[in-house]
């Protein structure tokens, strides 16, 4: 398998491939003016996704959040793939899609919940067309191809008609490829030929397990073993990842079955707040890829074509700054949830049993004397 | 003597179990270079190296199966599910395959298979890592379940199952191990592995607990001398095979006992042994068979854990409510 589509160099130099250019579609085109003001609106995405998702590390450390897995270093691949969507389709994502979701439109302070220990879901996964994250590795790369088969079944695809054509995207990681849920994702996607993209986000490591753990081959390469194309992209340029996520999606929506895109990235943080990877991993290693910087190489074409200037960069750091405090205040903020909740978010209709533990729960809470007017709301 | 947390007292014994025979080899997802997630196997791929500890690829369903393969080959495997909410991918290859293996062979093999799960919860953690599984081994014919509640037995109790020819789901309260320490004598000879034990003895009721909440219990029966009562404490240490035998003895003189697990209580280990305290102890018996336990909803949120989980007032609470029955 050759080297990883890329549209814009390590160094900022935007480079021509024989089957991908970069295209913004025209919703972004319209959204942003021209070509140049695209560029502005990725890098300003992916900077504040940093700025966020460094925010919310710090967060962790200071207490504020159990754990938080961060997506430092692959804000271009996310950034990428979340601009390529369209409206109407609908994302299966795992914990660390932070910058698919902020493509979505979610308000970032929503991701926090889940690892405040707060609320499970901060946002309308329907309305959003996100779903809540899924924390068991790849048990949810079926549920999107389920997803696709209904939007198939609704004729919600290949109808020419662009605001109705429908993909569904499938998040995971390199280390998710294991799993036997998304082996047979693979292969329930292929046979029923539905629109849904498998976006895979290698970026080296599966906690403490090198790539080379999971595969001897490029992840991309796995899909001719199941019947459907494949792309291989340079997960940290954002130019190449949106047109080649961009196609895969197209494909998808116009009725020709699934697609695999491998963004080839790299974790530049630890897992999680809870890990430490300088026991597995070198100092060399991430300097290579620090090299490689997905944020830095866009900011040095912008400015080396003079489509961004001093004052540009000034503003969106001070647009930063101000995000960060924003999520630092709004996190420490979110309410604590009722321990009424989880009884009544465990059926459609309560069960007798449940009930009368909840009664139970409500009377304790009684003899402690805790606010029950509070709780029982 | 040395002075050991759950975690170190585990990784010791795992230690001298890989000594003892180099048939044991440890299976798991980043147990290797990294020691585990939570650095029970630490240093062991170092002192044993990659054929003996083996970093798997991401799938238990994988590594479980592949442990079933090892074993028909003679060796001795012990897996690591990272944490308890993940062991469902290998849920068909346990309770299929690892379970019902020697009967499949009409009783020629056997699968000395040791599966480590960290489980419980109160560590504030994000879903699928606070759950409490062991009623769907313990209900699984074929598996023998365990689960140690302090560094002493964690270090023994380990060694044993595995040196047992039976396959063993093997259950360690996270919530212990690194915040539990305990002075450990490894010169010592262990008791028994399949059996209970009285923990704390007491007169006006018995607590029969395992796991994490042998220390809620432990802690209630504490509050509970200082108000005057004194609480029995037994735990239950192996649920499959299930040891009574303490319990029922207990329960023979306190007259009442209270069941104290984290995991659901619906089809849980109380109902289990409230079942089997009240055929064996009808006649004494003041009050029926209480049980504390975690409520039938899925884990809650980590902010609300703590009004979910068994804590010492609900012991104390339902202790009442036996007394007074
Ligand atoms: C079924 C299951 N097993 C184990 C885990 C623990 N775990 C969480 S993340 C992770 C590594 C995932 O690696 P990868 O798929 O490459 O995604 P990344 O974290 O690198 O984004 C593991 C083993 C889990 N969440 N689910
Ligand atoms: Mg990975």
């Amino acid at each position: 398998m050759s080297d990883p589509i890329q549209l814009l160099t390590a160094d900022g130099t935007r480079v021509e491939h024989p089957d991908v250019a970069f295209t913004p579609d025209a919703a972004l085109l319209a959204q942003h003016g021209d070509e140049a003001g695209v560029l502005k609106a990725l890098l300003r995405d992916m900077s504040l996704l940093r700025r966020f998702d460094v925010e919310a590390t710090a967060l962790q450390r200071h207490g504020e959040l159990g754990l938080w897995p961060p997506s430092l270093g692959q804000e271009a691949a996310q950034i990428g793939a979340g601009r390529a969507l369209a409206r109407q389709d609908h994302v299966f994502p795992t914990y660390r899609e932070h910058g698919i979701a902020w493509c979505r439109g979610i308000d970032p302070v929503g991701l926090l919940g889940l690892f405040r220990g707060t609320d499970h879901v901060g946002w309308d996964p329907v309305e959003k067309g996100y779903e809540p994250v899924t924390i068991v590795i790849g048990a949810h790369a079926l549920h999107a191809v389920g997803y696709a088969l209904g939007v198939v079944h609704d004729g919600a695809v290949g109808t020419g008609d662009a605001a109705r054509d429908t993909a569904v995207m499938a998040c995971f990681g390199d280390g998710a490829t294991s799993q036997g849920d998304v082996n047979e994702a693979f292969v329930f996607a292929a046979s029923y030929h539905v629109p849904v993209v498998f976006f895979v986000q290698n970026n080296h490591w599966a906690i403490s397990e090198p790539l080379a753990r999971q595969t001897r081959i490029p992840i991309a390469q796995r899909a001719d073993g199941f019947g459907f194309p494949s792309y291989r992209v340079d997960g940290n340029d954002v130019l190449a990842t949106y047109a080649v996520v961009r196609r895969a999606l197209e494909h998808a929506r116009s009725g020709q079955g699934p697609v695999l895109v491998e963004a080839v990235t790299y974790r530049m943080g630890a897992h999680t707040t809870t890990d430490d990877p300088t026991r597995y991993r070198t100092d060399d290693e991430l300097e290579s890829w620090r090299r490689r910087d997905p944020i830095d190489r866009l900011a040095a074409h912008l400015r080396a074509e003079g489509i961004a200037d001093d004052a540009w960069f000034t503003a969106l750091d001070a647009e930063a700054e101000e995000l960060g405090a924003d999520i630092r205040a709004r996190c420490k903020a979110l309410p604590d949830p009722s321990p009424l909740a989880s009884f009544d978010e465990t059926y459609v209709e309560l069960t007798p049993t449940l009930a009368a533990q909840r009664a139970e729960v409500v009377e304790l809470m009684d003899l402690d004397g805790a606010e029950h007017e509070e709780v029982a709301r | 003597m040395t002075t050991l947390t759950m975690a170190k007292a585990l990784n010791a014994g795992l230690r001298r179990a890989m000594e003892g025979d180099d048939k044991v080899v440890l299976l798991g997802e980043d147990i290797g270079r990294l020691g585990g997630v939570f650095r029970i196997t630490e240093g062991l791929q170092k002192d044993f190296g990659e054929n003996r500890v083996l970093d798997t690829p991401l799938a238990e369903s994988g590594i479980v199966g592949t442990a079933i393969g090892l074993a028909l080959r003679g060796y001795r495997p012990v897996v690591e599910i990272q944490f308890d909410g993940f062991v469902y991918p290998a849920y068909d290859q346990i309770v299929c395959q690892v379970a019902k293996l020697r009967t499949r062979s009409g009783g020629r093999h056997a699968l000395p298979i040791v599966i480590r799960i960290p489980y419980g919860g109160g560590i504030g953690a994000v879903e699928h890592h606070s759950e409490s599984p062991e009623a769907q081994f313990a209900h699984t014919p074929g598996l023998k379940v365990l689960t140690p509640s302090n560094p002493v037995d964690g270090y023994w109790m380990l060694q044993q199952a595995i040196a047992h020819d039976d396959p063993v789901v093997f259950l360690e309260p996270k919530r212990l191990y690194h915040s539990m320490k305990a002075e450990l004598d490894p010169a010592l000879e262990p008791g028994p592995l399949f059996a209970s034990r009285v923990v704390r003895q007491g007169t006006d009721a018995t607590l029969i607990a395992y796991g994490p909440t042998v220390q809620t219990c432990l802690a209630a029966a504490e509050q509970a001398a200082e108000e005057g009562r004194s609480l029995e404490v037994i735990d239950l240490r192996t649920l499959s095979p299930l040891d009574l035998g303490p319990a029922v003895a207990s329960v023979t003189k306190t007259g009442r006992a209270v069941v104290v697990h984290e995991a659901h209580r619906s089809f849980g280990v109380g109902a289990e042994v409230a079942a089997a305290v009240t055929e064996h102890c009808f006649y004494a018996l003041e009050a029926p068979v209480l049980r504390v336990c975690g409520y039938d909803t899925p884990y809650p949120l980590s902010r609300v854990e703590h009004e979910w989980l068994p804590t010492v007032d609900r012991v104390l609470d339902a202790v009442d409510r036996a007394v007074a029955f």
